[in-house]
Protein backbone atom coordinates (compact mmCIF):
# COMPACT_ATOMS: atom_id res chain seq x y z
CA UNK A 1 0.00 0.00 0.00
CA UNK A 2 1.56 3.47 -0.95
CA UNK A 3 2.47 5.86 2.01
CA UNK A 4 0.85 8.74 -0.12
CA UNK A 5 -1.50 8.69 -2.36
CA UNK A 6 -3.05 11.03 -5.22
CA UNK A 7 -5.76 10.26 -6.82
CA UNK A 8 -7.29 12.71 -10.35
CA UNK A 9 -6.25 15.79 -7.97
CA UNK A 10 -6.78 19.04 -9.74
CA UNK A 11 -6.02 22.29 -8.36
CA UNK A 12 -7.19 25.63 -9.65
CA UNK A 13 -6.80 29.02 -7.66
CA UNK A 14 -9.66 31.29 -8.07
CA UNK A 15 -9.43 33.69 -10.35
CA UNK A 16 -7.46 31.85 -13.17
CA UNK A 17 -8.22 30.13 -15.93
CA UNK A 18 -6.06 27.35 -15.81
CA UNK A 19 -5.29 24.48 -13.68
CA UNK A 20 -2.50 24.88 -11.98
CA UNK A 21 -2.29 21.11 -11.61
CA UNK A 22 -4.92 19.31 -13.30
CA UNK A 23 -5.85 15.55 -12.71
CA UNK A 24 -2.71 14.37 -10.85
CA UNK A 25 -2.05 10.84 -9.90
CA UNK A 26 0.78 9.63 -7.71
CA UNK A 27 1.08 7.35 -5.19
CA UNK A 28 4.55 7.01 -3.18
CA UNK A 29 5.74 3.74 -1.89
CA UNK A 30 6.40 3.53 2.28
CA UNK A 31 10.31 4.79 2.84
CA UNK A 32 10.64 6.04 -0.80
CA UNK A 33 12.01 9.64 -1.90
CA UNK A 34 9.97 10.81 -4.85
CA UNK A 35 10.94 14.17 -6.16
CA UNK A 36 8.39 16.27 -7.92
CA UNK A 37 10.44 18.23 -10.35
CA UNK A 38 9.63 20.77 -13.20
CA UNK A 39 9.95 24.47 -14.48
CA UNK A 40 7.99 27.38 -12.60
CA UNK A 41 4.08 26.84 -12.89
CA UNK A 42 4.63 23.15 -12.92
CA UNK A 43 2.28 22.81 -9.43
CA UNK A 44 5.01 20.97 -8.10
CA UNK A 45 5.14 23.29 -4.88
CA UNK A 46 1.35 23.05 -4.96
CA UNK A 47 1.08 19.72 -5.23
CA UNK A 48 3.68 19.55 -2.33
CA UNK A 49 1.30 21.75 -0.11
CA UNK A 50 -1.71 20.27 -1.07
CA UNK A 51 -0.77 16.90 0.78
CA UNK A 52 -0.63 18.57 4.23
CA UNK A 53 -3.64 20.66 3.38
CA UNK A 54 -1.84 23.95 3.12
CA UNK A 55 -3.82 24.32 0.21
CA UNK A 56 -7.34 22.33 -0.55
CA UNK A 57 -7.93 20.65 -3.79
CA UNK A 58 -10.98 21.33 -6.30
CA UNK A 59 -11.26 17.55 -6.68
CA UNK A 60 -9.52 14.84 -6.19
CA UNK A 61 -8.52 12.69 -3.53
CA UNK A 62 -5.03 12.66 -1.39
CA UNK A 63 -4.66 9.53 1.18
CA UNK A 64 -1.94 9.49 3.79
CA UNK A 65 -1.13 6.12 5.56
CA UNK A 66 -4.00 4.84 3.75
CA UNK A 67 -6.47 7.63 5.57
CA UNK A 68 -7.88 10.60 3.75
CA UNK A 69 -6.65 13.41 4.41
CA UNK A 70 -9.69 15.00 5.25
CA UNK A 71 -10.27 12.42 7.70
CA UNK A 72 -9.03 14.46 11.05
CA UNK A 73 -8.82 18.45 11.04
CA UNK A 74 -5.49 20.40 9.44
CA UNK A 75 -3.77 20.97 12.04
CA UNK A 76 -3.58 17.59 13.36
CA UNK A 77 -3.00 16.35 9.80
CA UNK A 78 0.15 18.65 9.49
CA UNK A 79 1.20 17.21 13.10
CA UNK A 80 2.24 13.93 11.96
CA UNK A 81 4.03 15.35 8.72
CA UNK A 82 7.23 16.74 8.62
CA UNK A 83 7.43 20.15 6.61
CA UNK A 84 10.74 22.09 5.57
CA UNK A 85 11.23 25.21 3.24
CA UNK A 86 13.83 26.46 1.39
CA UNK A 87 13.26 29.72 3.10
CA UNK A 88 13.23 27.66 6.23
CA UNK A 89 10.78 29.71 8.25
CA UNK A 90 12.39 28.79 11.97
CA UNK A 91 10.33 31.01 14.54
CA UNK A 92 12.90 34.16 15.02
CA UNK A 93 11.44 34.57 18.79
CA UNK A 94 12.62 31.11 19.74
CA UNK A 95 15.81 29.38 20.77
CA UNK A 96 17.14 26.57 18.12
CA UNK A 97 15.95 24.05 21.20
CA UNK A 98 12.33 25.61 21.43
CA UNK A 99 12.16 25.94 17.21
CA UNK A 100 12.79 22.16 17.37
CA UNK A 101 10.67 21.30 19.61
CA UNK A 102 7.67 22.94 18.17
CA UNK A 103 5.70 19.92 17.32
CA UNK A 104 6.63 17.69 20.26
CA UNK A 105 5.46 20.92 22.73
CA UNK A 106 2.17 21.22 20.44
CA UNK A 107 0.75 17.52 20.53
CA UNK A 108 1.59 17.46 24.44
CA UNK A 109 4.71 15.45 25.06
CA UNK A 110 6.30 16.20 29.25
CA UNK A 111 9.23 18.50 29.35
CA UNK A 112 11.94 15.75 29.66
CA UNK A 113 11.03 13.63 26.78
CA UNK A 114 11.63 16.88 24.93
CA UNK A 115 15.00 17.56 25.92
CA UNK A 116 15.77 14.03 25.25
CA UNK A 117 14.54 14.14 21.76
CA UNK A 118 16.09 17.40 21.25
CA UNK A 119 18.98 16.07 21.91
CA UNK A 120 18.78 13.22 19.67
CA UNK A 121 17.72 15.19 16.84
CA UNK A 122 20.81 17.62 17.33
CA UNK A 123 22.88 14.72 17.26
CA UNK A 124 21.41 13.47 14.45
CA UNK A 125 21.25 16.42 12.04
CA UNK A 126 25.29 17.32 13.70
CA UNK A 127 24.12 20.71 15.42
CA UNK A 128 26.46 21.01 18.12
CA UNK A 129 24.20 21.73 21.53
CA UNK A 130 26.15 24.81 22.73
CA UNK A 131 23.60 26.10 19.40
CA UNK A 132 20.94 24.79 21.51
CA UNK A 133 20.63 28.19 23.61
CA UNK A 134 20.51 30.42 20.22
CA UNK A 135 18.22 32.46 18.08
CA UNK A 136 18.25 31.59 14.74
CA UNK A 137 19.44 34.88 13.76
CA UNK A 138 22.82 33.44 15.23
CA UNK A 139 23.17 30.52 13.02
CA UNK A 140 24.44 30.24 9.42
CA UNK A 141 22.30 29.16 6.54
CA UNK A 142 23.90 25.25 6.33
CA UNK A 143 23.24 25.34 10.21
CA UNK A 144 19.70 26.52 10.06
CA UNK A 145 18.43 24.42 6.99
CA UNK A 146 19.85 21.48 9.53
CA UNK A 147 17.56 23.06 12.04
CA UNK A 148 14.93 23.33 9.90
CA UNK A 149 15.28 19.34 9.17
CA UNK A 150 15.24 18.66 12.96
CA UNK A 151 12.52 20.59 13.76
CA UNK A 152 10.64 18.75 10.98
CA UNK A 153 11.61 15.35 12.58
CA UNK A 154 10.86 16.13 15.82
CA UNK A 155 7.99 14.18 16.17
CA UNK A 156 8.89 11.48 14.44
CA UNK A 157 6.11 11.73 11.65
CA UNK A 158 5.95 8.96 9.32
CA UNK A 159 6.40 11.27 5.96
CA UNK A 160 8.52 14.62 5.46
CA UNK A 161 7.21 17.32 2.73
CA UNK A 162 10.97 19.30 1.76
CA UNK A 163 10.09 22.43 -0.95
CA UNK A 164 13.18 23.22 -2.44
CA UNK A 165 14.97 22.75 0.96
CA UNK A 166 18.64 23.40 -0.19
CA UNK A 167 17.57 26.49 -2.73
CA UNK A 168 18.77 29.42 -0.69
CA UNK A 169 21.97 27.83 0.72
CA UNK A 170 25.67 27.68 -1.32
CA UNK A 171 26.82 25.49 -3.35
CA UNK A 172 29.33 23.95 -1.28
CA UNK A 173 26.64 23.54 1.46
CA UNK A 174 24.03 22.09 -1.08
CA UNK A 175 26.22 19.22 -1.66
CA UNK A 176 26.46 18.62 2.09
CA UNK A 177 23.40 19.12 2.73
CA UNK A 178 22.10 16.45 0.01
CA UNK A 179 24.36 13.60 1.14
CA UNK A 180 23.08 14.30 4.89
CA UNK A 181 19.63 13.82 4.00
CA UNK A 182 20.77 10.68 2.04
CA UNK A 183 22.81 9.58 4.79
CA UNK A 184 19.81 10.41 7.20
CA UNK A 185 17.11 8.48 5.17
CA UNK A 186 19.26 5.06 4.88
CA UNK A 187 18.45 5.36 8.83
CA UNK A 188 15.25 6.67 9.34
CA UNK A 189 13.62 5.31 6.23
CA UNK A 190 10.86 8.16 6.15
CA UNK A 191 8.47 8.79 3.00
CA UNK A 192 10.20 11.71 1.48
CA UNK A 193 8.11 13.87 -1.19
CA UNK A 194 10.73 16.63 -2.39
CA UNK A 195 10.04 19.28 -4.20
CA UNK A 196 12.93 21.29 -6.65
CA UNK A 197 13.58 23.04 -10.19
CA UNK A 198 17.13 21.36 -10.12
CA UNK A 199 16.81 18.22 -12.23
CA UNK A 200 20.48 17.23 -11.03
CA UNK A 201 19.30 17.40 -7.44
CA UNK A 202 15.89 15.16 -8.48
CA UNK A 203 18.50 12.83 -9.89
CA UNK A 204 20.68 12.80 -6.77
CA UNK A 205 17.91 12.71 -4.32
CA UNK A 206 14.83 10.78 -6.11
CA UNK A 207 14.32 7.02 -5.96
CA UNK A 208 11.77 8.13 -7.69
CA UNK A 209 11.41 11.36 -9.92
CA UNK A 210 8.07 12.99 -10.91
CA UNK A 211 8.70 15.42 -14.06
CA UNK A 212 5.71 18.31 -14.17
CA UNK A 213 5.27 20.04 -17.32
CA UNK A 214 3.36 23.69 -17.15
CA UNK A 215 -0.21 23.40 -15.38
CA UNK A 216 0.83 20.44 -12.88
CA UNK A 217 0.90 18.04 -16.11
CA UNK A 218 2.75 14.43 -15.11
CA UNK A 219 4.72 13.85 -17.97
CA UNK A 220 7.03 10.68 -16.38
CA UNK A 221 6.82 9.52 -13.02
CA UNK A 222 10.17 6.86 -13.33
CA UNK A 223 13.64 5.83 -11.14
CA UNK A 224 16.10 8.25 -12.49
CA UNK A 225 18.13 5.26 -14.24
CA UNK A 226 14.97 5.15 -16.11
CA UNK A 227 14.58 8.69 -16.96
CA UNK A 228 17.84 9.01 -18.16
CA UNK A 229 17.67 5.97 -20.53
CA UNK A 230 14.41 6.73 -21.81
CA UNK A 231 12.55 9.55 -21.84
CA UNK A 232 8.99 9.33 -22.88
CA UNK A 233 8.99 12.58 -24.81
CA UNK A 234 10.69 15.72 -26.01
CA UNK A 235 9.77 17.60 -22.74
CA UNK A 236 11.48 15.12 -20.69
CA UNK A 237 14.63 14.97 -22.86
CA UNK A 238 14.91 18.54 -23.01
CA UNK A 239 14.70 19.05 -19.16
CA UNK A 240 16.97 16.43 -18.60
CA UNK A 241 19.49 18.53 -20.78
CA UNK A 242 21.92 17.60 -23.71
CA UNK A 243 24.14 15.88 -20.84
CA UNK A 244 21.53 13.28 -20.15
CA UNK A 245 24.51 10.70 -21.21
CA UNK A 246 27.20 12.33 -18.80
CA UNK A 247 24.15 12.38 -15.64
CA UNK A 248 23.32 8.69 -16.41
CA UNK A 249 27.16 7.54 -15.69
CA UNK A 250 26.61 8.66 -12.34
CA UNK A 251 23.66 6.05 -11.37
CA UNK A 252 25.80 3.50 -12.66
CA UNK A 253 27.90 1.68 -10.35
CA UNK A 254 31.39 0.59 -11.47
CA UNK A 255 30.59 -2.72 -9.39
CA UNK A 256 28.59 -4.11 -12.53
CA UNK A 257 31.09 -3.07 -14.75
CA UNK A 258 32.82 -5.07 -17.71
CA UNK A 259 36.47 -4.57 -17.08
CA UNK A 260 39.78 -4.97 -19.57
CA UNK A 261 43.07 -6.14 -18.57
CA UNK A 262 44.39 -3.48 -20.46
CA UNK A 263 47.97 -3.30 -21.34
CA UNK A 264 49.59 -4.78 -18.45
CA UNK A 265 52.10 -7.27 -17.85
CA UNK A 266 53.69 -9.23 -14.57
CA UNK A 267 57.09 -7.46 -13.44
CA UNK A 268 58.97 -10.66 -14.04
CA UNK A 269 57.54 -10.91 -17.34
CA UNK A 270 60.14 -10.33 -20.14
CA UNK A 271 59.95 -7.25 -22.76
CA UNK A 272 58.64 -9.06 -25.65
CA UNK A 273 55.14 -9.57 -23.31
CA UNK A 274 55.45 -5.83 -22.87
CA UNK A 275 55.43 -4.95 -26.68
CA UNK A 276 52.66 -7.61 -27.32
CA UNK A 277 50.47 -5.81 -24.76
CA UNK A 278 51.29 -2.71 -26.28
CA UNK A 279 50.69 -3.62 -29.49
CA UNK A 280 47.50 -4.95 -28.80
CA UNK A 281 46.20 -2.34 -27.75
CA UNK A 282 47.90 0.49 -29.85
CA UNK A 283 49.67 2.39 -26.90
CA UNK A 284 53.77 2.97 -26.06
CA UNK A 285 53.12 1.94 -22.42
CA UNK A 286 52.04 -0.80 -20.43
CA UNK A 287 51.29 -1.16 -16.44
CA UNK A 288 53.60 -3.25 -14.60
CA UNK A 289 52.04 -5.47 -11.88
CA UNK A 290 53.11 -7.65 -8.81
CA UNK A 291 50.00 -9.87 -8.42
CA UNK A 292 47.16 -7.57 -8.72
CA UNK A 293 48.84 -4.79 -7.19
CA UNK A 294 50.01 -1.91 -9.25
CA UNK A 295 53.61 -0.61 -9.21
CA UNK A 296 53.50 1.50 -12.09
CA UNK A 297 54.11 1.96 -15.79
CA UNK A 298 56.87 1.43 -18.11
CA UNK A 299 57.32 3.04 -21.14
CA UNK A 300 58.37 1.56 -24.61
CA UNK A 301 61.69 3.43 -24.94
CA UNK A 302 62.61 2.07 -20.94
CA UNK A 303 62.56 -1.74 -21.76
CA UNK A 304 65.55 -1.99 -24.82
CA UNK A 305 68.25 -2.79 -21.73
CA UNK A 306 66.37 -4.97 -19.36
CA UNK A 307 65.93 -8.47 -18.63
CA UNK A 308 62.30 -8.26 -16.64
CA UNK A 309 59.79 -5.44 -17.53
CA UNK A 310 60.16 -4.81 -13.13
CA UNK A 311 63.98 -3.75 -14.13
CA UNK A 312 62.79 -0.89 -16.35
CA UNK A 313 62.46 2.31 -14.67
CA UNK A 314 58.97 3.22 -13.61
CA UNK A 315 56.51 6.07 -13.45
CA UNK A 316 53.65 6.57 -11.27
CA UNK A 317 50.25 5.33 -12.53
CA UNK A 318 47.68 7.68 -10.98
CA UNK A 319 44.34 6.73 -13.28
CA UNK A 320 42.22 5.53 -11.30
CA UNK A 321 39.38 5.10 -9.78
CA UNK A 322 37.51 2.96 -6.53
CA UNK A 323 35.26 0.01 -7.46
CA UNK A 324 32.88 1.46 -5.34
CA UNK A 325 32.55 4.61 -7.34
CA UNK A 326 30.64 5.18 -11.07
CA UNK A 327 31.25 5.33 -14.53
CA UNK A 328 31.31 9.27 -14.24
CA UNK A 329 34.18 9.11 -11.84
CA UNK A 330 36.10 6.86 -14.35
CA UNK A 331 34.93 9.10 -17.42
CA UNK A 332 36.11 11.87 -15.52
CA UNK A 333 39.73 10.48 -14.08
CA UNK A 334 40.20 9.39 -18.14
CA UNK A 335 39.32 13.21 -19.38
CA UNK A 336 41.21 14.72 -16.51
CA UNK A 337 44.29 12.58 -17.15
CA UNK A 338 44.59 12.70 -20.73
CA UNK A 339 45.26 9.08 -20.46
CA UNK A 340 43.19 6.47 -22.66
CA UNK A 341 42.49 3.90 -19.99
CA UNK A 342 41.97 3.95 -15.89
CA UNK A 343 42.39 1.64 -13.72
CA UNK A 344 39.25 0.32 -11.49
CA UNK A 345 40.74 -0.97 -8.14
CA UNK A 346 39.02 -2.16 -5.41
CA UNK A 347 41.53 -0.49 -2.86
CA UNK A 348 45.18 -1.45 -4.06
CA UNK A 349 43.74 -4.78 -5.88
CA UNK A 350 43.48 -4.02 -9.87
CA UNK A 351 40.25 -5.17 -10.93
CA UNK A 352 40.48 -4.33 -14.71
CA UNK A 353 40.59 -0.96 -16.89
CA UNK A 354 37.98 1.01 -18.90
CA UNK A 355 38.47 3.65 -22.13
CA UNK A 356 36.20 5.69 -22.80
CA UNK A 357 34.99 3.91 -25.78
CA UNK A 358 34.27 0.95 -23.57
CA UNK A 359 32.54 3.60 -21.09
CA UNK A 360 29.77 4.58 -23.74
CA UNK A 361 29.79 0.75 -24.86
CA UNK A 362 28.45 -0.20 -21.56
CA UNK A 363 25.92 2.46 -21.11
CA UNK A 364 24.22 2.13 -24.12
CA UNK A 365 20.46 1.77 -23.21
CA UNK B 1 18.52 82.81 46.60
CA UNK B 2 18.96 82.94 42.83
CA UNK B 3 20.71 81.20 40.16
CA UNK B 4 21.72 84.12 38.24
CA UNK B 5 20.30 87.54 36.94
CA UNK B 6 18.30 88.83 33.88
CA UNK B 7 19.51 92.47 32.79
CA UNK B 8 16.35 93.47 34.66
CA UNK B 9 18.55 92.06 37.98
CA UNK B 10 15.74 89.63 38.23
CA UNK B 11 16.67 86.22 39.05
CA UNK B 12 15.53 83.04 36.45
CA UNK B 13 14.53 80.41 38.95
CA UNK B 14 13.59 81.30 42.31
CA UNK B 15 14.94 78.16 44.46
CA UNK B 16 13.31 78.94 47.85
CA UNK B 17 10.01 78.74 45.51
CA UNK B 18 10.48 74.75 44.58
CA UNK B 19 11.45 74.28 48.39
CA UNK B 20 8.16 75.95 49.57
CA UNK B 21 6.53 73.92 47.01
CA UNK B 22 7.81 70.26 46.93
CA UNK B 23 4.56 68.74 48.03
CA UNK B 24 2.66 70.53 45.62
CA UNK B 25 4.97 69.39 43.00
CA UNK B 26 4.86 65.56 44.36
CA UNK B 27 0.96 65.84 44.02
CA UNK B 28 1.03 67.40 40.15
CA UNK B 29 4.02 64.96 39.42
CA UNK B 30 1.50 62.11 40.26
CA UNK B 31 -1.05 63.35 38.75
CA UNK B 32 0.36 63.49 35.56
CA UNK B 33 1.61 60.08 35.93
CA UNK B 34 -1.79 58.97 36.80
CA UNK B 35 -3.73 60.49 33.70
CA UNK B 36 -0.73 59.20 31.22
CA UNK B 37 -1.32 55.91 32.97
CA UNK B 38 -4.74 55.60 32.43
CA UNK B 39 -5.10 57.22 28.45
CA UNK B 40 -1.91 54.81 27.85
CA UNK B 41 -4.04 51.76 29.14
CA UNK B 42 -7.21 53.10 28.39
CA UNK B 43 -6.19 53.71 24.27
CA UNK B 44 -4.06 50.61 24.31
CA UNK B 45 -7.52 48.70 25.25
CA UNK B 46 -8.97 50.61 22.40
CA UNK B 47 -6.20 50.08 20.30
CA UNK B 48 -6.62 46.00 20.67
CA UNK B 49 -10.02 46.12 19.73
CA UNK B 50 -9.48 47.73 16.37
CA UNK B 51 -6.83 46.35 15.98
CA UNK B 52 -8.94 42.69 16.03
CA UNK B 53 -11.26 45.03 14.04
CA UNK B 54 -9.50 45.59 11.42
CA UNK B 55 -7.46 42.70 11.12
CA UNK B 56 -10.46 40.35 11.02
CA UNK B 57 -12.64 42.64 8.53
CA UNK B 58 -9.76 43.94 6.53
CA UNK B 59 -11.40 46.23 4.41
CA UNK B 60 -12.51 48.48 8.09
CA UNK B 61 -8.59 49.14 8.07
CA UNK B 62 -8.68 52.08 5.72
CA UNK B 63 -12.01 53.84 7.41
CA UNK B 64 -10.36 53.19 10.95
CA UNK B 65 -6.67 54.88 9.87
CA UNK B 66 -8.68 57.42 8.19
CA UNK B 67 -11.08 58.60 11.70
CA UNK B 68 -8.00 57.84 13.54
CA UNK B 69 -5.37 59.85 11.41
CA UNK B 70 -8.21 62.66 11.42
CA UNK B 71 -8.69 62.69 15.19
CA UNK B 72 -4.75 63.09 15.15
CA UNK B 73 -4.97 66.13 13.03
CA UNK B 74 -7.69 68.25 15.44
CA UNK B 75 -5.28 70.56 17.15
CA UNK B 76 -5.19 69.29 20.71
CA UNK B 77 -6.58 72.96 22.06
CA UNK B 78 -9.44 72.64 19.87
CA UNK B 79 -10.40 69.03 20.51
CA UNK B 80 -10.02 69.96 24.05
CA UNK B 81 -12.49 72.59 23.91
CA UNK B 82 -14.84 70.88 21.40
CA UNK B 83 -15.07 68.28 24.42
CA UNK B 84 -15.83 70.45 27.26
CA UNK B 85 -19.85 71.20 26.44
CA UNK B 86 -20.62 67.38 26.54
CA UNK B 87 -18.21 66.50 29.36
CA UNK B 88 -17.57 69.29 31.63
CA UNK B 89 -13.70 70.74 33.00
CA UNK B 90 -13.48 67.29 34.30
CA UNK B 91 -11.06 63.75 34.16
CA UNK B 92 -13.73 62.41 31.97
CA UNK B 93 -12.82 64.88 29.08
CA UNK B 94 -8.98 65.26 29.69
CA UNK B 95 -8.83 61.10 29.21
CA UNK B 96 -11.36 61.28 26.39
CA UNK B 97 -9.01 63.77 24.25
CA UNK B 98 -5.80 61.96 25.36
CA UNK B 99 -7.10 58.43 24.66
CA UNK B 100 -8.26 60.11 20.78
CA UNK B 101 -4.83 61.08 20.18
CA UNK B 102 -3.11 57.84 21.32
CA UNK B 103 -5.25 55.33 18.78
CA UNK B 104 -3.38 56.60 15.17
CA UNK B 105 -0.20 55.55 16.16
CA UNK B 106 -0.93 52.14 18.50
CA UNK B 107 -3.60 51.26 15.67
CA UNK B 108 -1.06 51.79 12.93
CA UNK B 109 2.08 49.79 15.09
CA UNK B 110 -0.23 47.11 15.68
CA UNK B 111 -1.32 46.71 12.51
CA UNK B 112 2.16 46.97 10.79
CA UNK B 113 3.48 44.74 13.47
CA UNK B 114 1.45 41.77 12.92
CA UNK B 115 1.69 42.35 9.05
CA UNK B 116 5.54 42.21 9.47
CA UNK B 117 5.53 38.57 10.59
CA UNK B 118 7.42 36.91 7.83
CA UNK B 119 5.35 35.26 5.56
CA UNK B 120 7.59 31.90 5.28
CA UNK B 121 7.97 32.18 9.60
CA UNK B 122 3.93 32.26 9.39
CA UNK B 123 3.66 29.20 6.57
CA UNK B 124 6.11 27.27 8.76
CA UNK B 125 4.04 28.06 11.33
CA UNK B 126 0.83 26.50 9.77
CA UNK B 127 2.93 23.48 8.48
CA UNK B 128 4.11 22.48 12.06
CA UNK B 129 0.14 22.22 12.86
CA UNK B 130 -0.41 25.39 15.00
CA UNK B 131 -4.25 26.11 15.36
CA UNK B 132 -5.04 29.68 13.88
CA UNK B 133 -5.13 30.76 17.57
CA UNK B 134 -1.92 28.73 18.57
CA UNK B 135 -0.25 31.04 15.66
CA UNK B 136 -1.52 34.37 16.50
CA UNK B 137 -0.90 34.13 20.23
CA UNK B 138 2.68 32.17 19.81
CA UNK B 139 3.95 33.73 16.99
CA UNK B 140 2.47 36.61 15.63
CA UNK B 141 1.87 38.74 18.24
CA UNK B 142 6.05 37.90 20.13
CA UNK B 143 6.71 38.76 16.89
CA UNK B 144 5.02 41.81 16.21
CA UNK B 145 6.41 43.00 19.67
CA UNK B 146 9.03 45.13 19.04
CA UNK B 147 6.84 47.19 16.39
CA UNK B 148 3.77 47.67 19.43
CA UNK B 149 6.99 48.81 21.57
CA UNK B 150 7.62 51.61 19.44
CA UNK B 151 4.32 52.32 18.81
CA UNK B 152 3.42 52.31 22.69
CA UNK B 153 6.57 54.78 23.85
CA UNK B 154 5.83 57.26 20.94
CA UNK B 155 2.36 57.24 22.27
CA UNK B 156 3.49 57.65 25.96
CA UNK B 157 5.82 60.21 25.17
CA UNK B 158 3.13 62.15 23.14
CA UNK B 159 0.58 61.79 25.90
CA UNK B 160 2.76 63.54 28.29
CA UNK B 161 3.54 66.08 26.53
CA UNK B 162 -0.52 66.32 26.01
CA UNK B 163 -0.85 66.07 29.70
CA UNK B 164 0.38 69.89 30.08
CA UNK B 165 -2.27 71.33 27.79
CA UNK B 166 -5.38 69.86 29.66
CA UNK B 167 -4.22 72.05 32.15
CA UNK B 168 -6.54 74.67 30.08
CA UNK B 169 -9.56 72.14 31.19
CA UNK B 170 -9.03 71.86 34.58
CA UNK B 171 -6.59 68.80 35.42
CA UNK B 172 -3.30 68.81 34.00
CA UNK B 173 -0.25 67.91 35.91
CA UNK B 174 2.78 69.50 35.58
CA UNK B 175 0.92 71.84 33.21
CA UNK B 176 -0.56 73.54 36.31
CA UNK B 177 2.62 75.16 36.65
CA UNK B 178 3.36 75.87 33.15
CA UNK B 179 0.15 77.67 32.70
CA UNK B 180 0.36 79.45 36.14
CA UNK B 181 3.82 80.68 35.09
CA UNK B 182 2.72 82.13 31.96
CA UNK B 183 -0.19 84.43 33.35
CA UNK B 184 2.71 85.75 35.33
CA UNK B 185 5.36 85.42 32.87
CA UNK B 186 7.41 88.80 34.06
CA UNK B 187 7.69 87.78 37.76
CA UNK B 188 10.56 85.50 38.68
CA UNK B 189 8.14 83.31 40.27
CA UNK B 190 6.43 82.77 37.14
CA UNK B 191 9.45 81.66 34.95
CA UNK B 192 10.42 79.19 37.81
CA UNK B 193 6.99 77.94 37.71
CA UNK B 194 7.47 77.19 34.09
CA UNK B 195 10.92 75.49 34.53
CA UNK B 196 9.74 73.25 36.95
CA UNK B 197 6.68 71.97 34.96
CA UNK B 198 8.76 71.66 31.30
CA UNK B 199 11.58 70.16 32.75
CA UNK B 200 9.61 67.12 34.97
CA UNK B 201 7.73 66.66 32.07
CA UNK B 202 10.43 66.42 29.62
CA UNK B 203 12.56 64.06 32.95
CA UNK B 204 9.00 61.82 32.74
CA UNK B 205 9.10 61.69 29.13
CA UNK B 206 12.35 60.32 28.73
CA UNK B 207 11.79 58.41 32.23
CA UNK B 208 8.48 56.53 30.58
CA UNK B 209 10.37 56.04 27.57
CA UNK B 210 13.97 54.57 28.85
CA UNK B 211 11.09 52.06 31.20
CA UNK B 212 9.61 50.65 27.88
CA UNK B 213 12.82 50.37 26.16
CA UNK B 214 13.94 48.05 29.22
CA UNK B 215 10.68 46.44 29.08
CA UNK B 216 10.72 45.49 25.17
CA UNK B 217 14.04 44.61 26.06
CA UNK B 218 13.23 41.92 28.40
CA UNK B 219 10.19 40.91 26.36
CA UNK B 220 11.89 40.10 23.01
CA UNK B 221 15.30 38.49 24.34
CA UNK B 222 15.99 37.77 21.02
CA UNK B 223 15.96 40.94 19.18
CA UNK B 224 19.63 41.73 21.27
CA UNK B 225 21.31 38.88 19.97
CA UNK B 226 21.97 39.14 15.93
CA UNK B 227 24.90 37.48 14.27
CA UNK B 228 27.89 39.32 13.96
Amino acid sequence: MPMIDLRGVTKRFPGTTQDAVGDLSLSVDEGGIVVLVGPSGCGKTTTLRMINRLIEPTAGEIDVAGRPIGSLPAHELRRTIGYVIQQIGLFPHRTIAQNIATVPSLIGWDNQRIEERVHELTDLVAIERSMLDRYPSELSGGQRQRVGVARALAADPPVLLMDEPFGAVDPIVREHLQRELLDLQSRLHKTIVFVTHDIDEAILIGDRVAILNTGGVLEQYATPAELLASPVNQFVSDFLGKDRGIKRLSLLPLSNAVLDPGPSVQRTDDPHAAYAAMAEDGVDWVLVLSGESILGLTRRGSLSDVASVGDAVLEPFTTRVDASETFREALDSIISSNSRYTAVCDGERLMGMLTAASISGQIAP
Amino acid sequence: MTLFAQASNQPIIVWDWIGRNLGNIWDKTLEHIVLTVIAVVVGSIISVALTFIALRWHRTYQPITWVTGLLYTIPSLALFMLLVPYTGLSMLTTEIGLVLYTLLILVRNMVTGLDEVPIEVLDAANGMGYTPRQRFFRVEVPLALPVIVSGVRLETVTVIGLVTVTSLIGLGGLGFFILRGLQTFSSPIGTTQIFVGTALSIVLAVAFDLGLVAVERVLTPWQRRKAG
